[in-house]
């Protein structure tokens, strides 16, 4: 029996929008007991349908035909108040960003609360009593404390545990999940998807899980659905889907995923280090005058050595120091202690000698470049201040367009005519103008969608055995730095924990917290994945 | 209560602010022309040097700047606010006289200045685009254009002159020689039309502020959070949306406190009002430099502490303040 | 799409433009068309509008033309308003750029002068600095802008907060760029729009200061100005109301003007918050 039946659904954008329509016919049908997974790029419609559903589409948004069947009942069709009956009591909704999906004003435990408010007349002391138990069941420690908690007083995972607790407090026949985990780190993922699946499995919920990650599919998918903008172009049984895609578009983001396998075997390097880093100390947030904070060290004695010619690969979870490590290297940050030896000598203080040595991509490429200026300039700038003449500068400005793939004659346009991939190419254009030394790139394509991160990467690959760039590359994607580093170094808690070649370390990780990483990458050991290759990231986290 | 010491290291945080002002006040006098001596020696109609260089050894003015610094600061901390010539009694006193009537005053277009602009923020915002929407937001604009002494007089000719509703001026008809309950009405009688003319434009700017506020809290995550969980739309507006959109509306009573003290001047000097405002008007067309500077003391004292409430207020309504975020 | 025509697509903001621009035109207009000194004498005292072709807007209680001091106000409080909004601008954009650029200890510093410009009530400030140094225009100009900076100040140091620690700031930064560089080439045009915004309520309440002074007689008595005018007004209020009314319907259509401006530049210069 089917729980929820998207008949033809067909939302319209405004007008002026990039195309007509969000979403164009759409069918879907989702099992009672199953968890059907939609997947697809940034755009491809995939949480506007969800919203559609909800009938809490953001305004502008309209839906111009289709059904959205609740057990036989068309939701489209009933009236606001019927709607909102149904939302959270039947169609419960999980969403992405744990950090502002829930009011910072208010306890988590009258945030739950509401639901038994809002939808039954349970006395309070019964609603506690059912609350301290939902809190129970998704296994928060200390639910009595977590009751009195405000959201700003969890961790993500937490909150988001919180958030499921929240949806899951009715027993609804459907829940929607938005991207639930795109915001947390890769262990505390693999947490709460297992969280998800139990509960889906001890309740029979039928769940709808939205997602552009190819690796979570294959950890909680029983069914999936693949979109490509506004279109559902491909949909059938998880292990049918990721061995044998039927759709050429399945086939090509499955064909975008970077394996978590290294190539075994890749040049060995000779020729001594480009970049040492010798007992690195970084302290945060040392007492003020007037405020105490707890001091936290975000590097405790981190060493690092990055060959000549090689890509050294730092990753990590978010706090682990991987991007203090990065600032401190390019001379963004000052370290409390330690050095940073570039060529064999100290990174120099003075700006204008630094630039020379080292240079860094950023991860935002909608922020790294100023919107008021013109690409070239912008890529010409650095060397026209270290006294290259400004003719000479914008030439080079022009070839190193070329270089990365762009059309020179794109120098006169402002960033905001680039697309995203482009525009990380500009980044790339600008940290070679200096013809540094060492480029540090700072998670490079972690907000890219899979299929352009593939060409990056690509393209960042091509560079190195062209230029013979020696690279510090930051990740938090194992999968990425897989594909592209020699060497890598797990940082947690802002120390090393294990260093080495990649191949080794991820095939032999011989610390316990590699092993837990590696571990929890979703669907490393998934079947048929493009010949047992790991699966795809499809589209930037935030989406 | 975590919430008092927060207070109070904001309240201390303040002093350096306060040391500022005071020295920056000094300078200024100091680059007046003519000091206390020369008033003293214009009240009496004129003297000879030599009286008024023994004045100013009385006086300590022929001390260097510094001490003189010092000592001005010292008097301040004990609250002496020296010597009105014109009044013929210390600053303190006169200022003290006048200080309930600007308070009341100030207590009173507050209140309705806030909380008629969340209404008519919170109305406008639920009907953003629309009719009500267009009204408000139209009248807001007119408010906030509309020179409160000039809104005052035109409420005078109408309501006073022409309609005889209210009375045009004073703080209370004292040859009525109402007590009690009587007076205290009187009072609020007195204060209707000075309380709409000072709150006019505070009206206008909290309207603004609030309808944008909450337009931007409608758009956040968690109301989304809110009405996915089935909420009525009230209630999320009450419950959700209310609370969050006053954080602006809360910061902004501290940011313009002082702007409201300033337009107390104006708006007491239109309704005969005795208050500070209309002493610092006096002072200035009497040439009083002594009274002046005192009230502009108490009103910076006067901001400070406003500023201190509206912390306590903040810290009551976000939680993550206490924990420093 | 261009500021310009997002700006133009706006009737408000153009009936703000024409509203400033007729003030404008008859500050122009005044020497033209009222060649005589508008606070002489040029009839009998208290005539209402209407009564007499000569004096359209009426006689105030001096015998001076109405309509003359009117046009020769538009100037004044035109020039005043942007002499100081000038100045406002300027010390706040310094204040704030410095500020938020290079935090730490300027940072400190500064806000603390800062905050006690903001804690000291603008106006009393204002009375303060005219009982010093006297009520010539220049001074009063010049004192407007001296106590209207802070809130401008604050604005541009929250833009340069956020936008010093932006990628590409930071981009520029490794290229080796200078301080100067990277506050006015990077960080300044990207925070300049808000900030342009907000002169127009600088300019709104500097118009409203210089009325406010002028009406308690405390601005420079040989210029026409229209605070002043209602301050007149204020012995024959009960009979001849039309004396304050009419400066005080100038005083706020150039204000309602000078907003609807800036509510069209606000709308026009981030289109995303438009209608909010």
């Amino acid at each position: 029996m089917s729980a929820l039946d998207i008949e033809a659904l067909t939302v319209a954008l405004p007008p002026g929008a990039d195309r007509p329509h969000a979403l164009r016919g759409v069918s879907l049908r989702l099992d009672a007991g199953e968890i059907l997974c939609v997947v697809g790029e940034s755009g491809s419609g995939k949480s506007v349908m969800a919203m559609a559903a909800m009938r809490l589409l953001a305004p502008g948004l309209r839906v111009e035909a289709g059904r959205v069947l609740l057990a036989g009942t068309d939701l489209l069709a009933l009236s606001e108040e019927e709607m909102r009956r149904v939302r959270g009591r039947r169609v419960a909704m999980v969403f992405q960003e744990p950090m502002t999906a829930l009011n910072p004003l208010m306890t988590v435990g009258d945030q739950l609360a509401e639901m038994w408010r809002a939808h039954t007349d349970l006395p309070a002391a019964e609603v506690r009593a059912r609350s301290v138990e939902a809190l129970r069941e998704v296994a928060l420690p200390d639910p009595e404390g977590a009751l009195r908690a405000f959201p700003h007083e969890l961790s993500g995972g937490q909150r988001q545990r919180a958030m499921i607790a929240m949806a899951l407090a009715l027993e609804p026949e459907v829940l929607i999940c938005d991207e639930p985990t795109t915001a947390l780190d890769v262990t505390t993922q693999a947490q709460v998807l297992a969280l998800i699946r139990d509960l889906q499995r001890r309740r029979g919920t039928a769940v709808l899980f939205i997602t552009h990650d190819f690796g979570v599919v294959a950890e909680i998918a029983d069914r999936v659905a693949v979109m490509q903008h506004g279109l559902l172009v491909e949909e059938g049984p998880v292990s049918r889907v990721l061995e044998a895609p039927a759709h050429e578009y399945t086939r090509r983001l499955l064909a975008a995923v970077p394996p978590l396998r290294a190539p075994a075997v890749r040049r060995a390097e000779a020729g001594g280090a480009a970049l040492e880093v010798r007992g690195l100390t970084k302290v945060y947030g040392a007492a003020g005058l007037f405020r105490r904070r707890r001091a936290t060290r975000a590097l405790d004695g981190v060493s690092v050595t990055l060959k000549r010619g090689a890509t050294l690969g730092v990753v990590g979870e978010s706090g682990s120091g991987k991007s203090t490590l990065a600032r401190c290297v390019v001379g963004l940050l000052a370290p409390d202690g330690g050095e940073i030896l570039v060529d064999g000598a100290p990174l120099p203080r003075a700006r204008a000698e630094a630039a020379k040595l080292v240079q860094m991509v950023f991860q935002d490429p909608y922020a790294s470049l100023n919107p008021r200026r013109r690409a070239g300039e912008q890529v010409a700038q650095g060397p026209v201040a270290a006294g290259v003449p400004r003719a000479d500068a914008a030439a080079r400005a022009r070839e190193l367009f070329e270089l990365v793939g762009l059309d020179p004659a794109a120098v006169s346009r402002f960033p905001h005519e680039f697309s995203g991939g482009q525009r990380q190419r500009i980044g790339i254009a600008r940290a070679l103008a200096m013809r540094p030394k060492v480029l540090v790139a700072d998670e490079p394509v972690s907000a890219l969608d899979v299929s352009v991160q593939a060409q990056v990467l690509e393209l960042l690959r091509d560079l190195r055995a062209r230029l013979g760039l020696s690279t510090l590359f930051i990740t938090h994607d194992l999968r990425v730095a897989a594909q592209v580093c020699d060497e890598v170094a797990v940082m947690k808690d802002g120390a090393v924990v294990e260093a080495g070649p990649v191949a080794s370390v991820f095939a032999d990780p011989r610390h316990g917290y590699t092993r837990s990483l590696l571990a929890a990458v979703p669907g490393r050991e998934a079947p048929g994945l493009g010949g047992g290759r790991p699966a795809p990231m499809l589209s930037p986290a935030g989406e | 209560m975590r919430v008092l010491p927060l207070a109070l290291r904001r309240l201390a945080a303040s002093i350096p602010t306060l040391l500022l002002i005071l020295a920056g006040l000094f300078l200024l006098l100091q680059l007046a022309p003519g000091d206390t001596v020369d008033a003293l020696m214009g009240q009496m109609g004129g003297g000879d040097a030599a009286l008024a260089a023994e004045l100013r050894r009385y006086y300590g003015l022929d001390l260097p700047v510094m001490a003189r610094l010092g000592d001005y600061l010292w008097r301040l901390v004990r609250l002496d606010l020296g010597f009105s010539a014109i009044y013929g009694k210390p600053v303190a006193t006169v200022i003290l006289e006048r200080l309930p009537a600007t308070l009341l005053l100030m207590t009173a277009s507050l209140s309705f200045a806030f909380a008629a602009g969340m209404g008519l923020g919170v109305l406008a915002a639920r009907r953003v685009n629309r009719w009500p929407d267009t009204l408000i937001s139209t009248l807001g604009l007119v408010f906030y254009a509309t020179p409160s002494f000039w809104f005052g007089l035109m409420a005078i000719v109408v309501f006073s002159v022409h309609l005889q509703w209210l009375p045009a001026g004073g703080f209370g008809d004292v040859a009525m020689g109402y007590e009690g309950w009587e007076a205290a009405l009187d009072i609020a009688w007195h204060l209707v039309l000075p309380t709409l003319t000072l709150g006019l434009i505070f009206l206008a700017i909290y309207l603004r502020i609030m309808r944008a506020s909450m337009l931007e809290v409608l758009s956040l995550d968690f109301v989304r959070t809110a009405r996915a969980k089935g909420l009525t739309e009230t209630r999320v507006v009450a419950r959700h949306v209310l609370r969050n959109a006053l954080l602006p509306m809360v910061t902004l009573i501290g940011l313009q406190a002082g702007t409201m003290l300033g337009g107390s001047v104006v708006v007491e000097s239109v309704f005969a009002l005795p208050g500070l405002g209309r002493l610092a008007y006096e002072s200035v067309v009497q040439r009083d430099l002594n009274t002046l500077l005192g009230i502009v003391f108490v009103s910076a004292l006067l901001v400070i502490a406003v500023n201190f409430l509206v912390d306590l207020l903040y810290a009551r309504l976000d939680p993550r303040i206490l924990s420093g975020r | 799409m261009n500021p310009w025509r997002l700006y133009l697509r706006s009737p408000t903001a153009v009936l703000g433009a024409l509203l400033v621009l007729a003030v404008a035109a008859m500050g122009l207009l005044a020497p033209l068309l009222y060649p005589d000194d508008p606070l002489g004498l040029a009839g009998r005292p208290l005539q209402w509008p209407g009564d007499n072709p000569r004096f359209p807007l009426g006689t105030d209680p001096s015998g001076r033309d109405i309509a003359a001091q009117i046009f020769h106000g538009a100037r004044v409080s035109l020039l005043i308003g942007f002499a100081a909004t000038l100045i406002a601008v300027a010390i706040g954009i310094a204040v704030g750029a410095l500020a938020g650029f290079y935090g730490g200890a300027a940072d400190t510093a500064l806000m603390r002068v800062t905050e006690a410009f903001q804690t000291l009530p603008n106006f009393l400030l204002l009375l303060l600095l005219v009982a010093v140094f006297g009520s010539d225009l220049r001074t009063i100009t010049v004192g407007i802008g001296l106590v209207s900076w802070p809130p401008v100040a604050r604005l541009t140091r929250a833009e340069f907060l956020t936008l010093r620690t932006r990628e590409f700031v930071q981009a520029a930064r490794l290229q080796g760029l200078g301080d100067a560089h990277l506050i006015l080439r990077e960080v300044l045009p990207n925070a300049l729009p808000p900030v342009l915004v907000y002169a127009s309520v600088v300019m709104a309440v500097s118009i409203l200061l210089e009325s406010a002074l002028s009406f308690l007689q405390l601005s420079d008595p040989n210029v026409p100005s229209w605070g002043n005018l209602i301050g007149l007004g204020r012995n024959v209020l009960r009979t001849e109301w039309y004396v304050s009314a009419i400066p005080g319907v100038a005083i706020l259509l150039t204000i309602l003007g000078v907003s609807l401006v800036g509510q069209g530049l606000n709308d026009a210069l981030n289109p995303r918050l438009a209608g909010r």
